[in-house]
């Protein structure tokens, strides 16, 4: 038993960290609900009582799943960029100026608007890529920057030349329909992005496990002394990390204008790069746990907003515990105890059996 | 002349099992300047270690100013009167020489504020009182590393330090510092401070010490007077052992050189010549051994051979192509191979796998990948191999590689290198830290590789490793080559002992070899 | 004159440019001084929301802006001290811990707006007290400078105090003087005997101070009531700010002062061509670029020092 806890420490020291984020949830709610018992099964089971509530559930999964792609491939190198808010915003909004002034047939168009949007998203994470490979400039501090450089860019792009004037607030031309992506299930506003998205989790797993680029990204991030000596440029692993978390955090922000909206209507920007911080965290930079942990925060934060609209209690709540959990997952030294302890028994074990 | 401090049955033994200090004694008389000297891994390190209290002996006792007396921490150290000035300078760089002075005894005008004119007071005091002249009010960044060593010694005697350590303090000076350094102790000594000093440069220590302690292999040789003792002597007592295995005769069929070096010479940033005119040739079927103290430009030297460092002068050919300033991978190419000296900071990443430690090299060629998709099972069959053949005992080769001994990780580094198929192989340190079956192994495989027609450059601090495998020796010293033996096997580590520790030198010595 | 020029060189630009400069100059001096003690604090923007909040609640029900100031101060540090705590003891990333505690105190603060005032979006329900403005009785009538110097916040005359404070703690004290050892070179700090983790922290229980100020001014200086992103990333812009001026006290407010005068210039360049979002965005890009001259004179100073040839010291 106490083996299989050690091979799997990480997996069960992050779901331990969840369950109590769940458990803070139940207190708070009792503590602050009127009504807890209501409460609680409108936070726990909301997301799955309706058709709608579900699919909204599935719906906000594309854009964090996105982000939390784009993040952990940075992160997997060891990157520290947050760039994947400003790449996602200056993305969709350049994404949204192209396919607002062309027409084509939809099975060029929709390919070639994401493309749009996923160079224009690479091309800004290049910026902080360069400078901390050329000059080791912090790129946590210069992809912040540029986020901040992004949202005003979009926005004076969008509000200046791309603007629906007809509409009654700052809002964007609507694209035209062949840059709209459809539905898969109908009723709903469950789109083909969603499914892209989950491609692209595919995708970015194949990337990082099974190509040579992607073990060059890891490798990198695990020793960077080892990756030089090994021959590795890391250099050009370095600006290349930041530019794929460009690209496919502006691929994400277009597809949720093309597939929820169908126009840019972000006047605020949306904050889905920092939700990919999130669930890169909590994912451990794994594709296939990044999906887990966005749809567990999609599933929070739809059960957040069922809780905020049937009762008493603020969805702001959702944010309390994912950030408890976050700061559980992060503390190395969470049940460390735990696993020392483990650890010197199996030794302890492994020398009597000899 | 009363004793000062006296160590007493010192044992010292690591986590890790190895043992440090075996019944260790040390005398320190009062007002002298008593030198202790031993190779790498002698014990010496650890035996200063325990006197300024940053590790705890598990047997023995220290008796400091005829009372029995307990060091559990760098603080009470200080507090007894016992300073300590590290290889590694302890100072902040962008603070000035003052406050470095007054770190942690902080003088205070109204309880709550520094006293900076109070603090420059007493720096231009203490340097004053000692005859050592510091700016105290330039940042230490500004200053060159002689002043900086200067400000490190002022720091411990401010602290009322009368028992100075210090660790190989010429390690890092020009030689122009040095000699500042010599007459600033000199100067202590005078003022009744008394002085223990590590080094392996001999010369110096018949320079300015009392008395010198020789230890080797975590037992203390002898403490002599310094004056009734030569430099030869002290030589022959630290390296000199009886060798206790057999040579295998080399075969003599030896081809061209595969690695040539010529002129190589490096500066480091703190202007300190590291490396001076090094020349040498590695021919195909022979083993090249590089004997020095570590710390004599050996690792620079194969860091820029595998290029991982740039020369500031000087070039490289491997089997005919020039290399000097070449990447990494460039020079993999030509066919060379690097067992490197610090295996979990360059030879491997810790976290990653066995199999994704072993491709490094190789993830990109064709039997491990195809257009840029790796084949996992081409990679986890040729791991199963490699750690058949080379022995390996990992659980999988999927687990990290940090579940792996020391030994084992050696054989991953190890095995990926030589499987490689080089022409040349740089090996440095290769059995540091392994177990006996290991470094057996590792030996066995490197004359293999000689045997098979390769150019093995080695360079070692482990004087038997290089009499066990070399065909020539070459000896390092303060970056310089002054020695060459070009044949061996008569020789032994005594002769070998007063190159390695400055006494002895030839004139101009290169490895080139004369077709 | 141009009018554009004109409203610039007026006086109530300059009056503006302080205005604004003071919720921007309180965080950055706690970052900077974070940042000293090599534990970088991101979590400013946290603490000024659980400080405005805190403020604005207890000076709803008490009426006592000394009480008021106390409880902002308080919440304020005790999140930097949660960051401390995750951080020197649990180990955890400071970057991380920080990312997750900005979540923590959007969260929390609305959930305790919520509760107190049954209002999720704002305490407008609320009376809550402004802190004071304050005429300094002999400038207030100089010409030119009284308009812009005289008639501001108390909190605003604390920003420039606490610019000294900064600058007083970190040259002139003991304590300023380990932080900023700690920063440089924590081995060397340990070796004299002090504890780093320790020193750590009381570098961030002071950024959580100056941060808490920041927020308090934000709610009960600016306007009299806390919302949902009522600090509008001010925490993420001191973080440039406190770069930009290497977080040294002058710099920073240097800085400081330079993002308030570009974001105070934004609404006076409403009636003219340039959008306004190129004014906004101003201060990030200075702060980019600023960030890579740094780091290449850096590396070309790093760079200098290995000379070909002869050095001192060869025969």
């Amino acid at each position: 038993m106490e083996k299989f806890v050690l091979k799997y420490f990480n997996l069960i020291r992050t779901i331990i960290a969840i369950l109590i984020g769940l458990v803070i949830s139940v207190c708070l709610i009792y503590l602050v609900s009127k009504d807890p018992g209501f409460s609680l099964k409108q936070f726990l089971l909301g997301p799955f009582l309706s058709r709608g509530r579900f699919s909204n559930m599935i719906e906000s999964l594309s854009p964090i799943l996105f982000c939390g792609l784009a993040i952990a491939v940075a992160f997997q190198a060891r990157q520290f960029n947050v760039g994947a808010e400003g790449s996602l915003f200056l993305g969709a909004a350049v994404g949204t100026a192209f396919a607002v002034s062309t027409r084509m047939p939809i099975f060029l168009h929709i390919p070639l608007v994401l493309l749009v949007a996923g160079v224009v998203g690479a091309a800004w994470n290049y910026i902080p890529g360069l400078l901390k490979a050329r000059w080791n400039a912090s790129e946590l501090v210069s992809s912040l920057m540029m986020n901040y450089v992004a949202y005003f860019l979009g926005l004076y792009l969008i509000n200046f030349h791309f603007r629906d004037k007809a509409a009654g607030y700052l809002v964007s031309l609507q694209l035209p329909q062949t840059a709209w992506l459809q539905q898969f299930i109908p009723d709903t506003r469950m789109h083909w992005g969603i499914v892209l998205s989950l491609v692209f989790a595919v995708l970015v797993w194949f990337f990082l496990y099974h190509s040579t680029t992607g073990y060059e990204v890891r490798m990198t991030g695990y020793n960077e002394k080892f990756a030089r000596f090994g021959g590795i440029r890391v250099s050009r692993i370095v600006i290349l990390s930041q530019v794929i978390l460009g690209l496919i955090a502006g691929i994400g922000g277009m597809t949720e204008v093309m597939g929820i909206h169908h126009r840019f209507n972000w006047q605020i920007s949306p904050g889905y790069g920092w939700d990919g911080v999130i669930v890169a965290i909590i994912g451990r930079n794994h594709p296939l746990l990044i999906v887990a942990a966005s749809l567990f925060l999609a599933y929070m934060r739809v059960g957040g907003q069922v809780l905020t609209l049937m009762s008493d209690v603020p969805a702001e709540m959702v944010t309390v515990i994912q950030s408890v959990i976050i700061l559980l997952i992060t503390a190395e030294a969470f049940l460390s105890r735990w696993r020392y302890g483990i650890t010197v028994r199996e030794a302890a074990r492994k020398v009597a059996a000899r | 002349m009363e004793t000062i401090l006296e160590a007493r049955n010192i044992l010292m033994i690591y986590e890790d099992g190895v043992v440090a200090n075996r019944d260790v004694s040390l005398s320190v008389e009062a007002n002298t300047i008593h030198a202790v000297v031993g190779e790498n891994g002698a014990g010496k390190s650890t035996l200063m270690k325990i006197l300024f209290g940053i590790r705890q002996p598990q047997q023995g006792e220290i008796v400091y100013k005829g009372r029995k007396v307990q060091i559990r921490s760098p603080h009470e150290a200080i507090r007894l009167g016992i300073g300590m000035v590290h290889q590694h300078l302890m100072l902040a760089p962008d603070l000035t020489v003052a406050e470095n002075m007054v770190l942690g005894v902080e003088p205070r005008s109204a309880r709550l504020f520094l006293d900076t004119r109070k603090a420059l007071a007493i720096t231009e005091r203490v340097s004053r009182e000692f005859g050592m002249d510091v700016p105290a009010d330039r940042k230490i960044k500004d200053l060159p590393i002689g002043v900086r060593q200067r400000v490190e010694i002022l720091k411990a005697l401010y602290r009322n330090a009368e028992l100075l350590i210090l660790d190989e303090p010429t390690a890092v000076l020009t030689p122009q510092e040095a000699e500042g350094l010599f007459k600033t102790l000199l100067d202590l000594k005078a003022h009744g401070k008394t002085i223990i000093f590590i080094s392996h440069k001999l010369k110096e220590v018949k320079r300015i010490a009392d008395r010198v302690t020789v230890m080797r292999d975590a037992r203390v040789i002898t403490t002599r007077e310094a004056e009734g003792i030569s430099e030869h002597e002290i030589a022959y007592l630290m390296v000199g052992r009886e060798i206790s295995f057999e040579r295998i005769p080399a075969p003599r069929a030896v081809g061209n050189p595969l690695l040539t070096v010529r002129g190589l010479s490096l500066v480091n940033d703190e202007n300190v010549r590291v490396l001076s005119n090094v020349s040498f040739d590695v021919r195909a079927g022979e083993i090249l051994g590089l004997a020095g103290v570590e710390g004599n430009g050996q690792t620079e030297l194969v860091r820029i051979l595998t290029g991982l460092l740039p020369a500031s002068a000087g070039h490289v050919s491997i089997r005919g192509t020039p290399v000097t300033g070449l990447s990494p991978r460039a020079i993999r190419e030509t066919g060379t191979a690097h067992i490197p000296e610090d295996r979990m900071e360059d030879g491997a990443a810790a976290e990653a796998s066995l199999q994704e430690n072993i491709i490094i090299d190789r993830y990109y060629k064709k039997d491990f990948s195809r257009r840029m998709r790796l084949l996992w099972r081409s990679i986890a069959q040729h791991s199963l191999e490699l750690v058949s053949r080379f022995n390996i005992l990992a659980l999988s080769p999927r687990a990290a590689v940090s579940s792996l001994s020391g030994g084992n990780i050696q054989k991953v580094v190890v095995a990926r290198e030589l499987s490689s198929n080089p022409e040349v192989v740089i090996a440095s340190q290769p059995t540091r830290g392994i177990d006996v079956g290991s470094e057996e192994m590792v030996h066995n495989l490197l004359r293999e590789a000689r045997d098979n027609g390769k150019a093995v450059f080695l360079t070692s601090a482990d004087l038997d490793e290089i009499l066990k495998l070399s065909n020539r020796i070459l000896v390092i010293y303060n970056g310089e080559l002054v020695a060459h033996f070009r044949e061996v096997a008569n020789i032994s580590a005594k002769d070998l002992g007063p190159y390695m520790l400055g006494v002895q030198r030839e004139e101009a010595v290169s490895g080139e070899v004369r077709p | 004159m141009n009018p554009l020029l004109k409203s610039i060189l007026s006086t109530e630009f300059g009056f503006a440019i302080l205005r604004v400069m003071t919720p921007l100059l309180f965080p950055a001096l706690g970052v900077a001084i974070s940042a000293l003690a090599g534990a970088t604090n991101i979590a400013l923007e946290g603490i000024m929301i659980v400080s405005a909040c805190a403020g604005v609640l207890v000076s709803a029900f008490t009426h006592s802006l000394v009480l008021s100031l106390f409880a902002g101060l308080a919440a304020g540090i005790a999140l930097a001290a949660l960051l401390g705590y995750f951080h020197l003891k649990l180990r955890a990333d400071i970057f991380l811990a920080a990312i997750a505690l900005n979540l923590f105190a959007a969260g929390i603060s609305i959930v305790f707006l919520f509760l107190f005032t049954g209002d999720k979006g704002s305490t407008s329900s609320l009376k809550s007290q402004l802190f004071p403005a304050v005429d300094i009785p002999l400038l207030q009538n100089v010409p030119v400078l009284g308009p812009i110097f005289s008639g501001h916040n108390i909190l605003t005359y604390a920003s420039i105090v606490s610019v000294f404070l900064y600058w007083l703690i970190t040259f002139k004290t003991p304590l300023g003087l380990r932080i900023r050892a700690v920063g440089q070179n924590p081995d060397a700090a340990q070796s004299v005997g002090i504890n780093v983790n320790r020193t750590r922290m009381y570098a961030l229980l002071l950024s959580g101070f100056f941060g808490s100020l920041g927020g308090l001014y934000l709610c009960m200086g600016y306007v009299s009531w806390f919302a949902r992103d009522i600090s509008a990333g001010r925490g993420f812009i001191a973080i440039a700010a406190a770069t930009l001026g290497g977080n040294l006290p002058l710099g920073t407010f240097l800085s400081s002062l330079l993002f308030g005068a570009v974001n105070a210039l934004a609404n006076y360049l409403a009636p003219l061509k340039v959008p306004s979002e190129f004014i906004q965005m101003t201060p990030y890009l200075a702060t980019a670029v600023a960030l890579a001259i740094y780091a290449a004179q850096a590396m070309r100073k790093r760079r200098r020092k290995v000379r070909e040839g002869a050095p001192e010291g060869t025969p």
